[in-house]
């Protein structure tokens, strides 16, 4: 790529975050010292808390009830997926309810999930799960059916067998709109475990936020968040990139 | 609807009546026992009792209520935003990042701020909601307002509209389908973003009730409330499922 390109295609997002850092500034100028930080405070702090063991334990906690909920939501996603996908009548059957199920509130499950797991770690992981599975699922319906069929065809022209032509025409096929439905969930399953931890946890990124509410302890709370936001917006950007360069491949 | 789109509705209700049959059953043979979840019969017919009694009127009426402000918040601050910035090539240039990201970003984790900045009250999560849906609606409707053909526009141009005619006579009414998917959206998330809120911190509400009843282990409120809340948003989305069709098909397009 040349180097005016390059430039084009970064000029948006940093005139995103110029603007983004402005507003808060500007934000913090109106509400003041009681209320936010600025931004160069909230980064100030933010380097202050990683040399400290109890904020690392909070992150570890997170970081585990996350990695397990996303784990769980990308292998049943992909299992129910691939299974209504590839057969027609369940798929009609069960299609519309999985997005029924994508537009409900389910915060409001949250208490259930709560009672049939228990208050801690399991519950966490459930939750996150319920929150990522559905996009993943939806998207791989998808792109099962969306496999045009000229292309299976030509596998059997070729006299490919099973296992061949599962990977060299229906995964790379299907790939790029899996990998939207996995970017999704990515999202939904971090925004459904920190809720969990933010409702009723001990222990957690989303605790931390919690307890420093109730302290009233404004640079924890901005720093937490601030750390959170970084973390979601720098990942599904990566994942954006990777996506659209899936797509445009094909 | 065809003979084959009959059968394959009636299959679905058979497989949902079935499940809430099996939860019945396992509520009622002990599987499941009645501390972790009531029978669905029960749920229906507590919930019944509440809306009858009224004494939870207040939590549910404080609940919707927020959750209309900020729909409505959302849907017109998103279309009016969509207008201006489908004008403004620079601007589009700078927010399409900050689209593509946005549901990436936990907007409830502003809560904490939100209450600092505004107190504990109605606000914060009204603007918690608002910030949840509004982007939803900006999207779509810049979608459709992006698949505007040509020559509408060349009409317009000929029959001298202004910028504002153009927006409320053609492209607008145009992109209306797309914008619906977003309206729908931000129903969702406007509910979201209300009782998720209200879970966390709050003085009153469904979401408060809901949590204050799980910590008594009231699941005779509890359920029932939920329950009503899936209702209302459902029953929200299937309305405008249907007017988006009726929509579409006065179209030809579907």
């Amino acid at each position: 790529m040349s180097g005016a390109a390059a430039a084009r295609r970064w000029r948006g997002p940093a005139a995103l975050i110029v603007g983004l850092l402005v507003l808060w500034q500007l934000l913090y100028l109106l509400a003041g010292e009681v209320a936010l930080r600025t931004p160069a405070q909230t980064v100030a702090y933010t380097l202050s808390l990683v040399p400290q063991d109890a904020f690392w334990t909070h992150v570890e906690e997170s970081a585990t009830a996350f990695g397990a909920a996303l784990a769980i939501a990308v292998a049943s996603g992909l299992a129910i997926g691939l299974l209504l996908g590839f057969h027609r009548l369940s798929g009609d059957v069960g299609e519309p309810m999985l997005v029924a199920v994508y537009s409900i509130p389910k915060v409001t499950l949250y208490p259930i999930v709560l009672l049939a797991f228990g208050l801690g770690m399991p519950a966490k992981i459930a939750f996150g799960a319920i929150h990522g599975f559905v996009p993943i699922a939806l998207f791989t319906i998808n792109a099962v059916r969306n496999i045009r069929p000229i292309l299976v065809k030509t596998g059997r022209v070729l006299r490919l067998g099973p296992i061949e032509t599962a990977t060299r025409i229906l995964l790379p096929a299907a790939l790029p709109e899996i990998f939207t439905g996995l970017r999704i969930g990515f999202a939904l399953t971090l925004i459904g475990t920190l809720l969990g931890e933010m409702f009723a946890s001990q222990r957690g990124l989303g605790y931390m936020l919690m307890n420093a509410i109730g302290l009233h302890n404004v640079d924890v709370i901005m720093s937490v968040t601030f750390l959170l936001i970084v973390f979601a917006a720098v990942v599904s950007s990566i994942l954006l990139r990777i996506d659209r360069a899936l797509h445009r491949r094909f | 609807m065809t003979r084959t789109g009959n059968r394959i509705a009636l299959l679905r209700i058979a497989v949902l009546a079935a499940a809430v049959g099996l939860l019945e059953v396992l509520c009622r043979t002990g599987v499941i026992d009645n501390f972790t979840m009531p029978p669905p019969s029960r749920i229906v017919r507590d919930l019944a009792a509440i809306l009858a009694s009224g004494t939870l009127m207040p939590a549910i009426l404080k609940t919707l209520g927020n959750a209309a402000t900020a729909f409505v918040l959302a849907v017109s601050v998103g279309v009016t935003a969509a207008v201006l910035i489908h004008a403004f090539r620079g601007l589009r240039e700078a927010l399409d990042p900050l689209f593509a990201t946005y549901y990436a970003i936990p907007v409830l984790a502003f809560y904490p701020l939100l209450i600092i900045l505004f107190g504990l009250g109605d606000v914060p999560q009204i603007v918690i909601a608002f910030m949840l849906g509004v982007v939803a609606v900006i999207v779509n409707t810049l979608n459709g307002l992006d698949r505007v053909p040509r020559v509408l526009l060349k009409t317009a141009r000929i029959h001298r509209m202004t910028p504002l005619e153009i927006a409320s006579r053609v492209t607008l009414p145009y992109a209306v389908p797309h914008v619906l998917t977003g309206v729908r959206l931000a129903i969702a998330y406007s509910l979201i973003g209300i009782v998720g809120s209200e879970f966390i911190m709050s003085k009153g509400g469904m979401g408060f009730e809901i949590a204050f009843a799980y910590m008594s282990f009231d699941n005779a409120t509890m359920y029932p409330l939920i329950l009503l809340i899936l209702v209302v948003s459902i029953t929200a989305n299937l309305l405008l499922a249907a007017w988006e069709r009726t929509l579409l098909a006065r179209r030809g397009l579907r």
